[in-house]
């Protein structure tokens, strides 16, 4: 009796997952998906979404990785207070993530007088797509990487430098190669997030085609003009690579 | 000779030192927690002491104003549980070293070759550590530290992380490989057996205090 209720609510929720995704992969025959993807504005979503993603992921490998070690490592004042702040774009909503950025770095934002200064416009541009991508998908890869160098052996490095290593050339030939296999799962994730990432997006940099169009922001422009197969196959393609993101993090976590 | 006098608050009690280690083998025995770990992660220079100073062949390693970085003090260590690289294989590990040092490929392959020769693990230079067993796990640990020619050789319980079978044999043969090692050893250990295969010369740690009398 309890096994089947448990095998039961089990099914409910896995079909519950497995239902809506099979609809999209099943509303399209392969030559409609590939029509659906040829269409200008599809490349032009994929190219930008491929372009600010890339630049988002490696503004968050260059500066999350060294907060990752300080946070891992260094003992300061405010670090347990620095060490949640960084958390908390994983929880706030996308919108008000949007709603915040255009606060601080819109045209009548806190910073916006001295960006306007010096002649920088972020708002409604290809740079405010990075920088909500960068605003919601960075804490993935720093969790991922603060834990990586805490859990690293401390030993490993007092070796190389007693080898006579200095610190950074320790940091890139022992530190790295071990936190190798966490700091890849992170920046996955957070390049998954960042592909993904739709709220912040729409309300800090619009949605442009070839500006700020990424590829969800596409989803929702053309299923408000009723162009169902448009809308679907951009889906498609999302999906697959989310599959491609949870397949290569498990592998990885499997090591 | 490496000559010691430094102080450093621990814990749970003030650590002091005074030792002046001539060439060859000196065994610090003590209780485990007595600060032997101390000792040699202050002469590595993995630690700082509160006052005092660290010499090397007349060299200053550290007092109150200078403080000589570990990959600057030309001293080997062969760690606890000898922290081998596990994402490199024997000759890289026993090459580390040399890489540090600018070396060229051709030469550090030459040196590396020798350094497996000698330490009897040359067919296992493409194994990755986590492969090889705990005599052989030493025996890279050891040849890893001395492949650049260490001004000091330090080892921090280079025994203990062997199983009671393997330990006696191991024990044997790092005797006989110190016995060709020419630069001031000190040899930590909480094991009356190793104390007794190093008989020459063993100082007593106690409670963070070094007495150079003890025998």
């Amino acid at each position: 009796m309890i096994r089947a209720a448990i095998a039961i609510a089990s099914a409910t929720l896995v079909a519950f997952i497995v239902v809506p995704l099979a609809a999209l992969l099943l509303r399209l025959t392969p030559a409609e998906l590939i029509a659906s993807l040829q269409t200008p504005a599809a490349l032009t979503a994929l190219g930008l979404s491929a372009l600010t993603t890339m630049i988002s992921l490696a503004i968050t490998l260059l500066l999350g990785t060294p907060l990752a070690f300080v946070l891992a490592r260094a003992d300061f004042a405010g670090r347990r207070l620095v060490d949640a702040l960084v958390d908390v774009p994983i929880v706030v909503p996308p919108a008000v993530a949007g709603l915040a950025l255009l606060l601080a770095f819109g045209r009548f934002g806190l910073l916006g007088p001295p960006l306007r200064a010096l002649g920088i416009q972020l708002s409604f541009t290809t740079a405010a797509v990075v920088l909500a991508q960068v605003f919601v998908a960075s804490p993935f890869y720093v969790r991922a990487a603060r834990g990586a160098f805490a859990a690293a052996d401390q030993n490993l490095e007092a070796a190389s430098a007693t080898l006579g290593m200095g610190p950074l050339r320790t940091f890139a030939l022992v530190t790295v190669p071990l936190a190798g296999p966490a700091l890849f799962g992170g920046a996955i994730l957070t390049w998954a997030r960042a592909l993904g990432e739709f709220g912040g997006t729409i309300m800090f940099a619009g949605n442009l085609s070839g500006v700020s169009q990424t590829l969800p922001l596409l989803v929702y422009l053309e299923l408000e003009g009723g162009n169902i197969a448009v809308a679907t196959a951009v889906s498609v393609v999302m999906i697959a690579a989310s599959l491609v993101t949870i397949l290569i993090v498990r592998t990885f976590e499997r090591r | 000779m490496l000559q010691v006098d430094v102080r450093l608050a621990l814990r749970d009690f003030p650590f002091a030192a005074q030792i002046d280690v001539p060439p060859g083998v000196t065994v610090v025995v003590g209780a485990s927690g007595a600060g032997k770990s101390t000792l040699l992660r202050l002469v590595a220079g993995l630690l700082r002491p509160d006052a005092g100073s660290i010499r090397l062949d007349g060299r200053l390693l550290c007092d109150a104003e200078h403080f000589v970085e570990p990959y600057r003090r030309d001293i080997g260590m062969v760690f606890q549980e000898y922290a081998l690289f596990p994402h490199l294989d024997v000759a890289a590990n026993v090459g580390f070293g040399l890489r540090a040092r600018g070396i060229a490929a051709s030469e550090r392959r030459a040196r590396v070759a020798r350094m497996l020769e000698r330490f009897e693990i040359a067919d296992q230079r493409r194994v990755r550590v986590a492969a090889l067993s705990g005599g052989q796990r030493q025996r890279v640990a050891l040849a890893r530290a001395l492949v650049i020619d260490p001004a000091a050789l330090l080892l921090d319980e280079p025994l203990s992380a062997l199983d009671p079978q393997t330990r006696g044999r191991v024990r044997g043969e790092l005797r006989a490989l110190l016995e060709t090692v020419a630069v001031p050893t000190l040899l930590v250990t909480h094991d009356q057996a190793d104390r007794a295969a190093f008989p020459e010369r063993v100082v007593r740690l106690e409670r963070g205090l070094l007495l150079t009398a003890a025998s």
